[in-house]
């Protein structure tokens, strides 16, 4: 993990591509092309892995969406019972907003505390060295494991945990608060948990590459601290802003077990919703709901790359 | 922000909320540490019920839990697997990516739609496709596989961040020495950018071995730890969960530690070779 891990700069692919080979004497021009077999010989394993699982496992989920099954086995058809099912169900849709409602829920949160946790790193942590280790300070959770950081808040949340007792013991709550465990409150909190770093890392990122001078422009301009951040930090944050919001809204779309962990098997969502049907064998009814997920997630994706142009940051 | 060097109101909110921050991140851990060691009377909750290593012990009996010991071999096993992977292969799509190629922009749109793609989507199609091509899944083959699509675009977004800030000239300055391509890689490029390798290494690491979601479908009958734990989570009631869940944090932490303080070796030695 060196500065370059705390970093998602990424040239545009073969942004320094070699403009040399273009302009080369004719003896150097069998070299271009030998280089340019090295980039074949060397891109291959990446495509190749992404290819068997990643492409060929969606095509898989697609076709299988129009499969037929009964309660042993599928069967290779084609039919639109399981879209049909999927869709004119009303527990479906139920379904998908309450996940919808999770993601804009968490992303809110998540994007208001992940900016002002980037935004102290960046603007007002004067080392580097000190920016560095804050920095790793709140990356170092993101490579332990998931589940246990769910497990963790029962004794903090739980009927007879922390929180209660602190409430109980200062006189807010006179018995133990039930909604704080396995509710819809557990799981955005348990999310919160889990993604702001998705969104503190680029967003920290971009507010990084803001020169420094602008800033300094914007005050000697006359501006406030506040109007410095609304009208001239938060617009050139933006695109980091976005990639962190693709990645904590994909999340919380995808996420099946959280949302069972957290909320004790009381509120659905897409994911678990598709888990429960795996877990039930019925694949070809997963499999359709894999693909209605896909497409919401691409075109929630779509509209955030609409709305704030993040090939800058590509 | 400010210039005077004076600390205004803002640096001690926003340094407040950042604090706070830090503790919401590391709470909640600390307090299942702590009731890992609690009394062989006690409960899922404070209070302690005195102090013991009881349930360390009771991890270690084999019928207190599952299969502890071998998904904590597969986790390890896999986990090498795909740091020695995700290393080997966004080392090599990274030097791809420095010149110009067909298919470039493709691959990388291709990898990066890898990490929107939802986990559960992937676990599901590689599961299927194993099972309708026959093959039984496993943990190592499936779930590799899997996991693959997770952590290859993350190591191939640091190694674009790596060569986007690569000096090219110190290339160019031993090719005119005479090296070859191979030796220029490999007593110039590597040596520059094996730190940030070695964290490419370390995502690939912990990332495989925490996964959950891309591994539900693609494990085939051998658990590997975190589909262990999950498992616990439904049918252990006793802070044997939070032993277990203390030990394999500590074991997550002691490597980030190590790989950490390895990087920083790694700089002194060369910061202090090119002052000499």
């Amino acid at each position: 993990m060196s500065e370059a891990a705390t970093t998602t700069t990424m040239p545009g692919p073969g942004a320094d591509a070699a403009a040399p080979a273009r302009t080369a004497p004719p003896a150097e021009r069998r070299g271009a092309s030998a280089r340019n077999i090295a980039s074949y010989l060397q891109a291959a394993p990446l495509a190749l892995i992404l290819f068997v699982f990643l492409l060929i496992p969606i095509a898989t989920i697609v076709v299988v969406s129009f499969w037929d099954y009964d309660f042993a086995r599928i069967i290779p058809d084609f039919v639109l019972t399981n879209y049909k099912e999927a869709l004119g169900s009303s527990v479906t849709w139920r379904t998908y907003l309450n996940t919808l409602r999770y993601a804009a829920i968490v992303w809110a949160l998540t994007a208001v505390i992940g900016f002002m946790t980037a935004y102290f790193l960046a603007f007002y942590v004067r080392s580097a060295t000190m920016q560095m280790v804050l920095f790793l300070v709140c990356t170092v959770p993101f490579l332990t494991s998931n589940i246990i950081r769910m497990i963790s808040w029962i004794p903090f949340l739980g009927r007879n945990g922390l929180l209660n007792s602190a409430l109980i013991h200062i006189g807010i709550v006179d018995e133990p608060l039930e909604f704080l465990l396995f509710s819809d409150f557990a799981v955005v909190l348990a999310m919160v948990h889990l993604y702001t770093l998705f969104m503190v890392a680029p967003v920290f990122n971009t507010l990084m590459r803001i020169d420094r001078s602008v800033v300094e422009a914007a005050r000697d301009a006359g501006a406030s601290g506040w109007q410095t951040l609304t009208n001239v930090i938060i617009p050139l944050a933006k695109p980091g802003i976005a990639i962190g919001s693709i990645f904590v809204v994909t999340l919380v779309m995808g996420d099946f077990i959280t949302v069972r962990f957290m909320s004790g098997g009381q509120s659905a969502s897409v994911g678990l919703m598709m888990a429960n049907q795996i877990s039930l064998l019925q694949y070809p009814a997963a499999a359709a709901n894999a693909v209605i997920l896909l497409i919401t997630v691409l075109i929630i994706v779509a509209a955030i790359i609409r709305l704030v142009d993040i090939r800058k940051e590509l | 922000m400010r210039r005077d060097g004076r600390r205004g109101p803002a640096f001690w909110l926003l340094g407040g909320f950042f604090v706070l921050f830090v503790l919401f991140l590391y709470g909640p851990l600390s307090t299942i540490v702590l009731l890992s060691f609690q009394g062989p009377d006690g409960g899922l909750t404070f209070p302690m019920n005195g102090v013991s290593l009881n349930w360390f012990r009771n991890l270690f009996e084999k019928q207190a839990v599952g299969d502890f010991g071998g998904s904590f071999l597969r986790s390890l096993i896999l986990g090498v697997m795909v740091m020695a992977t995700t290393v080997a292969v966004s080392l090599l799509a990274g030097l791809a990516f420095r010149r110009r190629f067909r298919g470039a922009t493709f691959l990388f749109y291709l990898a990066v739609a890898s990490l929107i793609v939802p986990s559960i989507l992937v676990s599901l199609g590689v599961g299927l496709g194993f099972q309708i091509a026959g093959v039984p899944p496993a943990w190592y083959s499936s779930a590799f596989g899997a996991q693959l699509t997770w952590t290859l675009p993350f190591g191939l977004l640091i190694m674009f961040a790596v060569f986007n800030r690569f000096n090219r000239s110190y290339e160019e300055a031993a090719r005119d020495l005479g090296a070859s391509s191979w030796q220029t890689f490999s007593n110039v490029v590597l040596p520059i950018i094996l730190p940030s390798l070695i964290g490419v290494g370390l995502f690939g690491f912990t990332l495989s071995y925490d996964e959950f979601a891309r591994t539900l479908m693609t494990a085939g009958t051998f658990n590997t730890l975190p589909l262990e734990i999950y498992g616990m989570t439904t049918n252990v009631t006793t802070p044997v969960l939070y032993a277990l869940g203390t030990l394999t944090t500590l074991f997550s932490f002691l490597i980030i530690l190590g790989v950490l303080a390895t990087i920083l070796v790694l700089r002194a030695r060369r910061a202090r070779r090119t002052a000499g």
